[in-house]
């Protein structure tokens, strides 16, 4: 249980991280350690060099710019979560860090790498694909935004390249009239969930007229469900969950693990959702309520 | 590149304040902060249990913040403090408020985990000086220990909360009994 060696790089400025990227052949970006260096030491990675990014002054932005949460690259999760003005303006951010990991591991693990490791347990890529939003990135080649639907490719795949560098995630703030929830069930509160969901929903004089979810641990990636028909029209005041857990057990696609069988996690994956589809609703109707943007 | 025939490994100058000294040492990239505590710096109180960030044994200070020091290199952290548990009770000896209440409480048996305990329980009344049962069973959730049932544990925290309570005391800091200048 040792990392096996490689080359250690703690570049000064971006620019000296994308040339290193560049020109050393299997390189990989080193943030928070909290993925990667597990990886390290059960020998499942082995890259022949490690590029430190937490050296790199600016990358740690986090500021509510522009209708959008700005979450550099070295903000860890723990930063992020405690932030009062993101909560404000973004509550499901906090929401669903208040449910990765435990402290200890959200002290060092950062935001935009869980992002881009792209874990399919993970809550933050979740998140990040139902709110919408982008990923910046540069290499020697130039800058791009990845807009969040185009984010995760599949399990511990993104789309950032082997010599692109992810500068800051951008997240859209919460729309008024909007309610959000994270809701998972874990073995212990912290540890990876079984299963989870996080929802958006959009409320108009009292009635339900919008609601969307992504999950974790059930097989289907970073692909947003529209919940809208099984819940639009509805009184969001008293809602009427009955055909949220129909429309997810047909989206959902989880197997059997260690954890828990199929059918356990497509019967959780539906009752989750009713309950975050609710408690989405009572948001919406809370921060109308007390007059939210 | 080849894979089979790698170059000798390269050596790097940490430099750490350990428990209020300045530490050096020369260790090759991949050396985690663990092991530099342990084997370079020969500071054996810090446990190694997993070795991948789920036990909690590790548990240590990085300028005052509990991280896990097995997930951590220690040419990455260069530069900063480090508190383990061997910098918290007197320099005469006199157990810490947290060591004390861990042993008054029955908070070990075999005391392999209890270093990490020690510590995430040291930041956590830091930051949580009156605490209820519940914030402190979530915020011991992230430490698996063997041996004990955690009763003990969790009735060691909420002692240490009480005992500290008032005194104005950094529980992350190191123990001056009454009297000692
Ligand atoms: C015990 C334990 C429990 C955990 N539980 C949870 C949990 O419940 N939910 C959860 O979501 N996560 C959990 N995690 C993972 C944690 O959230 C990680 O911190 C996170 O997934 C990765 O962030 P990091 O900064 O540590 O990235 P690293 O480990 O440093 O890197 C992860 C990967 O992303 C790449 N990368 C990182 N940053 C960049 C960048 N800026 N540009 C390009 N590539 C980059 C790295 O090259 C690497 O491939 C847990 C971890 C541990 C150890
Ligand atoms: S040894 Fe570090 S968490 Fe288990
Ligand atoms: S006292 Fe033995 S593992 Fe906790």
């Amino acid at each position: 249980m040792k990392p096996p060696p490689f080359a250690y790089h703690a570049p000064r400025s971006v620019e000296e991280a994308l040339t290193l990227l560049a020109a050393l052949d299997g390189a990989k970006v080193l943030a928070g350690g909290q993925s990667l260096v597990p990886l390290l030491n059960m020998r499942l990675a082995e890259p022949a060099a490690l590029i430190d990014i937490g050296r790199i002054p600016g990358l740690d932005v986090l500021e509510v710019a522009d209708g959008h949460v700005r979450i550099g690259a070295g903000v860890t999760h723990e930063r992020l979560r405690r932030d009062d003005a993101v909560a404000a303006v973004q509550p499901l951010l906090r929401r669903a860090l208040d449910l990765v990991a435990h402290p200890v591991i959200r002290n060092r693990g950062t935001t935009v790498g869980s992002v881009v490791h792209a874990d399919p347990a993970a809550e933050m890529p979740a998140v990040v694909a139902l709110l919408g939003g982008t990923l910046e990135v540069a290499s020697v080649r130039g800058r791009r935004s990845i807009e969040a639907a185009d984010l995760v490719r599949g399990p511990l795949e993104s789309d950032v390249a082997p010599d692109e560098l992810a500068l800051e995630l951008r997240v859209p703030v919460a729309a008024p009239g909007t309610g959000s929830a994270f809701v998972e069930l874990s073995r212990r509160h912290g540890d990876y969930a079984l299963a989870g969901v996080a929802t958006e929903v959009a409320v108009d004089g009292g009635r339900i007229v919008g609601a969307r979810a992504t999950f974790i641990g059930v097989g289907t990636g970073t692909a947003v469900l529209d919940l809208s028909p099984a819940v639009a029209g509805r009184d969001a005041a008293d809602l009427d969950v009955v055909d949220v857990a129909a429309a997810v057990a047909g989206f959902v696609e989880p197997q059997d693990d260690v954890h828990a069988d199929a059918a356990y996690r497509r019967h959780l994956a539906g009752v989750l959702a009713g309950r975050a589809v609710r408690a989405a609703a009572a948001d919406a109707l809370a921060r109308a309520g007390a007059g939210v943007r | 590149m080849d894979r089979t025939t790698p170059a000798p490994e390269a050596l790097h100058d940490v430099e750490l304040t350990v428990n209020g000294q300045v530490r050096r040492a020369r260790v090759p990239a991949r050396r985690l902060l663990s092991d530099l505590l342990r084997h370079d710096l020969e500071l054996t109180g810090t446990h190694v249990g997993c070795e991948h960030g789920v036990c909690g044994a590790c548990t240590v200070l990085l300028d005052g913040m509990p991280v896990r020091s097995c997930l951590t290199l220690a040419v990455s952290v260069s530069g900063r403090a480090v508190t383990t548990v061997e910098g918290l009770a007197a320099e005469d000896g006199t157990l810490h408020p947290v060591q004390r209440a861990f042993q008054e409480h029955h908070g070990l048996q075999c005391g392999f985990c209890t270093p990490g305990f020690i510590m995430t329980a040291c930041a956590f009344l830091a930051e949580e000086p009156a605490p209820d049962a519940a914030t402190i069973r979530d915020a011991m959730s992230g430490n698996l220990c063997r041996c004990t049932g955690y009763a003990g544990i969790l009735a060691a925290v909420a002692g240490a909360a009480e005992e500290l309570a008032g005194t104005g005391v950094d529980p992350r800091e190191r123990h001056r009994p009454e009297g000692a200048a």
